[in-house]
C-alpha cells in the first residue's frame, strides 16, 4: 500500500495537519503536501479514470507532466475541472472529486470500453462515424458530445467570483525555471548588472537537485540552493517569483507568465491568478527535463510510476508508493530510486535493467546493497488491475517468454529523460536529435530571432541537454553570462560552481519492452495515458499510411490531451519512426504550442470583464436617459435610447407615441453620438472632393450639404451632413458608429497618399452635445428660449448659424432626418445636460417628447432616407440607392469613382432601391427575399430582391419597407412576393420609397 | 507579438499599439486607368516568404502611418521609415541587401 513514512518530507510540516475531502470522503494531510502526495499517504491510489477506456488510474508523475491524476476542484461557483493533483497544493478545506466515471470511481460502467478495446482502435471515430451522413445530427453527435471531455464544464450561467489581473514587466534577462540551473543562470546574468526576472512554476526553489543528490561547491544541493537564493534576493536588480510558470514565448521577446497567487490559500484577498506580460531582451529557459515512461504491457496500472517521481514522493513528502518496488530502467538514474527506497527501509525485489551490460557505479552500489539486478531483462507484463500485484520477467531481446514472476506493489520505471524544450520551440527554436542520450535538445544555432535579427532565447542546464549535475551548472553559468552580454551588459568573469555526482553509464534507447512483444502485449503498452493511445494504435496508424507525425498525432489523438504529450511525445514518435522504418530525426516532432500547461481563462481575461470588458461611451445626457425609462440599444461603443418607456407602456407603444408626438408637435433627440470631424486647411476642399462622391469645395460658408463616402472599391461606407464653417474649414458629420473609422480613413489618405496636401483633421465628436429639436413647433420652442434669429429667412433649410439660445452658446444646423421642421443644435458637451433640461422644460407647453433611435429610424424610413448598415451592407453602391444626384459628374476623381465604372457596377440588372407596401398592410420580415420563378444552379429558388428596412409606420398606420429589387424603379405598382419567416409568402407592391410628404413641404417652412 | 519602432515618436511600440495596413508602396490607379492596373492596385498583394514592406499605423500612440521593412520568416525588422515616400529609403535597402543578398520584391531590389 502507499503510505506516509515514519520520517522525511522536506517540503511538508508534520506539525500542521490539513483536512480535505476526495469524493466526499474526509482525509488528512500535512502542510506542504500536494493533493497527490496527501492522497497517496492515505492509500488513495486511484485518482481518476482514463478518457477512452475508463481505466482506473493513479498518478504516474509528481509534477506538471502528470497525465492521469486530474480532478474536479472546488464546489459551486469555484468548481474547476481537470486540475492536476500533482501540482495542487493542499489547503484546509480543499474539496476534490474524481472525473470521467459513472456511477463511481471504484465501479465504472464505461470501463466496458476497455473490454471492447479491440473494436476501438486508432481512428475509430473517423471510421465509425463517417457513414451514413444522416445519422450525424441525432445519433453520432450527441453520443460523441456525451463521451467527450474528462471533467465537468462549469454551468454556462456560472460567474467566476474570483478576480484576475495582468502585469506588465520589462526586463533585460528573463530566466524561466528556478532549479539549480535557473538559479545559477540568473546569478551569472545578474552579476553583470542586468535586470533579471526569475520565475519558477512550483512553490519551491531548487528543482530536482535536492531530491537527486550530489554535491555543489562542497555543499548539499539544498544548502547551495538556499545560499544562492539568498544572494539573489540581496541583489536589487533581481526579481524572484514562485508559483509563476513561463506559459509561452512569443515574437520579439514577449513571454507570458502565469502566476497562481491564491490557489494554495483561497482565503487570501488578492487576485487569484496573474498573467505576466513580459518583454525580455533575452530569455533563458532553465526548464529542466522530464523522465520518460517505458512501454511495457500494463504500464498504466496504478502503482506504476516514473522512478524519479517515486523519489520525489519519498524525499519531498515522506510518502512511499508501495512496500515492494520493482525498478525497471534503461539507464543509471533509476538506480537512485532503488538505493533511496532501500535507505528508508523499503524492499526492492529487483532492478530490471534492459541493458545487456547493465549500468555503472550506481549499479555496483545497488549490488553491494544486496539488490537483485537483472541485466538484459524486461517486464513482460504488469499484473493487477486497480493495483500492481507483480510483474513477469522476460528477456528484453525476446518476445516475452516468462522467466520469473516477481511479486511487488509498485513499479518504478525510467526510459531516460527528455529536456523540456517547449518554451525554446514556441517561437521557432529548432531541435536536434542527440543520439547518445536519445532525446531532442535545442539546436542553439537555430534559435528564435528577435526584431534585430539576433537570437533572444537560450537554454540552460537539463533543458539544454546537460542532464548530469556537473554539466548542468557549468552550462547554466555560460547561459547566464551570454544572455547578459546579448542584452548589452558586460558579464563578470566568475567560476561556475563545481558539482559532483556519480558518473553514469550510457543509456540504451528502449522503445518497446520486450523488443519482440506481440500484439497482446503491445495493445496493453500505453504511450498516452490520458487519451488511451497505445503502442499498437500508433503502429496501426503507420500501417494505414499516416506517415507524418502531425497526421498520426491527430489520427490516434496521441499527445492531444490536457498534458499535451509531455510524457508520450518521444515514445510515440519513436514508435512511429520504428513502424515506418525511419530514424527519429527524419520523422521529427509535433509542434510545441503555448501554453506549457493549461492556464485559466480568468487569467487571460484579467480585469477585462463586466463593465470593464468594453467601457460604454455615454453622452452628456446619458444619466437623464437612464433615469427616464431608456430602453437601451448598443450603437458602436455607445448606448443610445431605443425609446423611452413610460409606466405601463410596451416598447412598441413607446415608439408609436414618440413618432406621433414629434410629427404632431415637438420631439427632442439626443444626437450627440453623431460623428463630428473638423477638416481644415488650404487644401481641405480639394481633399473633401476626393473623399465624398459629391462636390464639397463649392459649398458656401453658412451652408450644409448631405454627402456620401465610398470606399476605393466603390461601395457606400458612410454618409452625413457637411457644413462649411469658413473659407478653409468644414465640419463633417458621420454616422454614430463611423466617427472613428472615418477619421482614421481621412488620416490614412492624408498621410499615405496626399501627404503634400495641407489639411488638418480633428475628431471633435465628444466635444459637443447635439440635440435635434424636431416637429411643427420646433421654431416656437427656440423663439421662446430667445437669442439668435431662427426664422426661415435668417436660417433657411440646409443653413447653419452660430449664436445663443436661452443663454447657451450654440451652433444651429437647419437639417432634417425626419422630414419635419428641424434644428440640430450643438452646444459644448459640458452644457449638454443643462440645455437638454431647458429644452424639455420650456417645450412642455408643446408636449416636447424625447424620442429614441427607433422613432428616428421610422421617421427617416417614412421619408425614404437611407441608413448606413440597413440599406448598405458593403456590397451596395450609391447608384443602387438612387443617389445619383449626390454623385458629382464634374469631378475627375473621388474615392470609389474608378471602381464604380467597372462593368459589374454599371450592370443595369443590379438591384435598386424602391419602397414596398404589403397589400394587407402587414410588416414585411426584415431581410426577406423577393422570390422569382425557377431555380438557380444550386437548386435554390431564384430571387429578385430583398428587404433592407421595414417598419410599422405609426404616421400612416401600415407596414412600410424599403428594399433592393431587380429593375425596381421601372416596376412601380407591380406586386411581388416575399418569403415570410412562418414559411409562407406575402404580397407587396413596389412604390416610391418616399412615403411621407414627398414634396418636402414640412421640413422647408 | 511584434515590436516596431515608430519613426515619428521614436517609441518601440508593442503590436497592440499598432494597426497593420498591408503592403506598402502601392501605386494608386484612378479614373481612366486600365482594368488590369486597377485590379492590381485594388486587389493584388504580394505575400512573400522573406523581405516585405508593410504599412503600419501607430494608432494607440502618435497616430502616424509609417512603413516597416521586415522578414516574414524570421520576423527580423530591417528598419522603419515614414510613410511619405513612394519607395524605401536607400539606407533601408542597403541594410536588407547586407542581410539578405539578392533580395527582390516586385520592382524593388
Ligand atoms: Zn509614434
Amino acid at each position: 500500500m502507499s503510505t506516509r513514512l515514519a520520517t522525511g518530507g522536506r517540503l511538508t510540516d508534520r506539525d500542521i495537519q490539513v483536512k480535505f475531502t476526495f469524493n466526499g470522503k474526509h482525509f488528512r494531510g500535512f502542510a506542504g503536501d500536494t493533493l497527490a502526495s496527501a492522497l497517496l499517504a492515505n492509500d488513495q491510489m486511484v485518482m481518476g479514470r482514463s478518457f477512452k477506456y475508463h481505466r482506473p488510474r493513479g498518478p504516474v508523475a509528481s509534477g506538471a507532466e502528470e497525465p492521469n491524476a486530474l480532478v474536479n476542484l472546488g464546489k459551486g461557483v469555484h468548481h474547476e475541472p481537470n486540475q492536476r493533483a500533482t501540482t495542487t497544493e493542499l489547503f484546509d478545506g480543499l474539496a476534490a472529486t474524481s472525473q470521467n466515471h459513472w456511477p463511481s470511481l471504484e465501479f465504472d460502467i464505461g470501463a466496458i470500453n476497455s473490454q471492447l478495446s479491440r473494436f476501438l482502435p486508432a481512428g475509430f471515430y473517423y471510421k465509425m462515424f463517417i457513414h451514413p451522413r444522416p445519422l450525424w445530427k441525432h445519433v453520432y453527435e450527441p453520443f460523441i458530445r456525451q463521451s467527450a471531455g474528462l471533467g465537468r464544464a462549469p454551468h454556462a450561467e456560472t460567474r467566476d467570483p474570483d478576480t484576475y489581473e495582468h502585469f506588465y514587466a520589462f526586463t533585460d534577462v528573463l530566466v524561466v525555471g528556478g532549479g539549480v540551473a535557473g538559479l545559477q543562470a540568473a546569478k551569472a546574468a545578474a552579476l553583470s548588472g542586468a535586470k533579471v526576472l526569475l520565475i519558477e512554476q512550483t512553490a519551491h526553489w531548487g528543482g530536482r537537485a535536492p531530491v537527486d543528490g550530489g554535491e555543489i561547491d562542497g555543499m548539499t544541493p539544498e544548502a547551495w540552493v538556499d545560499q544562492t537564493l539568498a544572494e539573489l534576493a540581496a541583489m536589487d536588480n533581481v526579481h524572484l517569483r514562485t508559483r509563476c510558470m513561463g506559459a509561452g514565448v512569443y515574437d520579439h521577446g514577449y513571454v507570458l507568465g502565469y502566476e497562481r497567487l491564491t490557489d494554495h490559500a483561497p482565503a487570501k484577498d488578492t487576485p487569484r491568478h496573474r498573467l505576466w506580460r513580459i518583454r525580455a531582451k533575452q530569455v533563458i529557459t532553465a526548464t529542466g527535463a522530464i523522465e520518460r515512461p517505458l512501454s511495457f504491457a500494463g504500464n498504466d496500472i496504478p502503482g506504476v510510476m516514473l522512478a524519479s517521481a517515486i523519489r520525489d514522493y519519498v524525499v519531498n513528502y515522506g510518502v512511499s508508493l508501495g512496500d515492494r518496488t520493482v525498478v525497471v530502467t534503461n539507464n543509471d538514474d533509476a538506480y537512485r530510486t532503488a538505493l533511496l527506497l532501500k535507505s528508508v527501509g523499503l524492499d526492492v525485489p529487483a532492478i530490471i535493467d534492459a541493458r545487456p551490460e547493465g549500468g555503472g557505479d550506481l549499479m555496483q552500489e545497488a549490488i553491494a546493497q544486496g539488490i537483485r539486478v537483472e541485466k538484459g531483462r524486461a517486464i513482460g507484463k504488469v499484473k493487477g488491475s486497480k493495483r500492481v500485484t507483480g510483474v513477469t520477467l522476460c528477456s528484453q531481446a525476446g518476445e516475452g517468454g516468462l522467466l520469473d514472476e516477481i511479486a511487488c506493489d509498485a513499479v518504478a520505471m525510467s526510459g531516460g529523460w527528455s529536456p523540456v524544450v517547449h518554451l525554446w520551440s514556441h517561437c521557432g527554436g529548432k531541435l536536434t536529435w542527440d543520439d547518445e542520450q536519445a532525446f531532442f535538445r535545442p539546436d542553439l544555432d537555430k534559435a528564435p530571432i528577435s526584431h534585430d535579427g539576433a537570437p533572444f532565447v537560450t537554454c540552460a542546464g537539463a533543458a539544454n541537454g546537460h542532464i548530469h549535475l556537473s554539466h548542468t551548472l557549468q552550462d547554466a553559468d555560460t547561459a547566464g553570462q551570454s544572455a547578459a552580454q546579448a542584452a548589452g551588459f558586460k558579464p563578470k568573469k566568475s567560476q561556475a560552481p563545481q558539482a559532483t555526482a556519480q558518473d553514469e553509464a550510457p543509456l540504451v534507447p528502449i522503445w518497446l519492452m520486450p523488443q519482440g512483444a506481440g500484439y497482446g502485449l503491445r495493445s496493453k503498452a500505453w504511450l498516452d495515458y490520458q487519451n488511451d493511445v497505445k503502442v499498437s494504435d500508433v503502429q496501426l496508424a503507420a500501417q494505414e499510411g499516416f506517415e507524418s507525425v502531425e497526421h498520426a498525432k491527430r489520427y490516434t489523438t496521441l499527445g492531444m490531451a490536457t498534458d499535451q504529450g509531455k510524457l508520450s511525445n518521444i515514445n510515440g514518435l519513436a514508435t512511429l519512426s520504428h513502424a515506418l522504418g525511419e530514424d527519429i530525426p527524419q520523422v521529427g516532432t509535433t509542434t510545441f504550442r503555448p501554453p506549457y500547461t493549461p492556464i485559466s481563462m480568468g487569467a487571460i481575461a484579467g480585469e477585462a470583464r463586466g463593465e470593464v470588458f468594453q467601457p460604454i461611451r455615454q453622452t452628456p445626457m446619458h444619466d437623464w436617459h437612464a433615469e427616464n425609462g431608456a430602453y437601451w440599444e448598443p450603437v458602436g461603443h455607445w448606448r443610445r435610447p431605443y425609446c423611452f418607456q413610460q409606466s405601463g407602456e410596451s416598447v412598441e407603444q413607446a415608439v408609436h407615441r414618440e413618432v406621433m408626438a414629434t410629427r404632431d408637435s415637438l420631439g427632442l433627440l439626443d444626437a450627440s453620438t453623431l460623428g463630428k470631424i473638423i477638416v481644415k486647411g488650404p487644401d481641405a476642399g480639394r481633399f473633401l472632393d476626393m473623399l465624398y462622391t459629391n462636390m464639397m469645395s463649392t459649398l458656401k460658408p453658412g451652408k450644409c450639404r448631405y454627402g456620401l463616402m465610398s470606399t476605393e472599391n466603390g461601395f457606400l461606407t458612410d454618409d452625413g451632413v457637411v457644413a462649411r464653417i469658413d473659407e478653409d474649414t468644414w465640419l463633417c458629420h458621420t454616422t454614430t458608429g463611423g466617427a472613428d473609422r472615418i477619421h482614421a480613413h481621412m488620416e490614412e489618405w492624408l498621410q499615405t497618399e496626399w501627404w503634400d496636401w495641407k489639411v488638418w483633421t480633428v475628431n471633435v465628436t465628444e466635444q459637443y452635445a447635439q440635440i435635434a429639436v424636431v416637429g411643427p413647433n420646433a421654431r416656437k420652442l427656440l423663439e421662446k428660449l430667445g437669442g439668435m434669429d431662427v426664422s426661415a429667412d435668417a436660417l433657411p433649410f440646409m443653413g447653419w448659424a452660430d449664436g445663443e439660445l436661452g443663454g447657451f452658446p450654440c451652433r444651429v444646423y437647419r437639417i432634417s432626418f425626419s422630414g419635419e421642421l428641424s434644428y440640430e443644435i450643438a452646444v459644448p458637451a459640458s452644457l449638454g445636460r443643462a440645455f437638454w433640461d431647458r429644452l424639455r422644460e420650456d417645450g412642455a407647453e408643446w408636449n416636447a417628447t424625447p424620442y429614441g433611435t427607433e422613432a428616428l429610424h421610422i421617421m427617416r424610413a417614412e421619408k425614404g432616407f437611407i441608413m448606413i448598415g440597413d440599406e448598405t451592407d458593403g456590397t451596395v453602391i450609391p447608384q443602387d440607392l438612387g443617389l445619383d444626384w449626390a454623385i458629382s459628374k464634374k469631378k475627375d476623381d473621388y474615392l470609389g469613382k474608378r471602381a464604380q465604372e467597372r462593368s459589374h457596377m454599371t450592370d443595369p440588372d443590379r438591384w435598386k432601391l424602391v419602397g414596398l407596401e404589403t397589400l394587407d398592410g402587414s410588416v414585411l420580415p426584415d431581410g426577406a427575399y423577393a422570390i422569382a420563378s425557377g431555380k438557380n444552379a444550386n437548386g435554390q429558388r431564384n430571387t429578385q430582391g430583398r428587404v433592407t428596412s421595414t417598419y410599422h409606420s405609426p404616421t400612416l398606420n401600415k407596414g412600410i419597407a424599403m428594399g433592393l429589387v431587380l429593375h425596381g424603379p421601372d416596376r412601380m405598382g407591380e406586386v411581388i412576393e416575399f418569403n415570410t419567416t412562418a414559411g409562407g409568402t406575402v404580397k407587396a407592391k413596389i412604390v416610391s420609397p418616399i412615403f411621407y410628404d414627398p414634396d418636402g413641404e414640412k421640413q422647408n417652412v | 507579438m511584434l515590436t516596431l519602432q515608430c519613426p515619428y515618436c521614436g517609441v518601440m511600440a508593442e503590436e497592440t499599439e499598432l494597426h497593420a495596413g498591408g503592403e506598402a508602396h502601392l501605386t494608386r490607379y484612378g479614373p481612366g486607368s486600365e482594368d488590369q492596373d486597377f485590379e492590381s492596385y485594388l486587389f493584388k498583394r504580394e505575400n512573400p516568404k522573406g523581405v516585405h514592406f508593410e504599412r503600419w499605423r501607430h494608432v494607440n500612440g502618435c497616430g502616424k502611418w509609417f512603413h516597416a521593412a521586415r522578414c516574414t520568416v524570421t520576423l527580423e525588422v530591417f528598419g522603419t521609415y515614414p510613410a511619405q515616400t513612394t519607395e524605401p529609403p536607400q539606407d533601408i535597402k542597403d541594410t536588407i541587401t547586407a542581410k539578405r543578398p539578392g533580395w527582390s520584391l516586385r520592382n524593388l531590389t
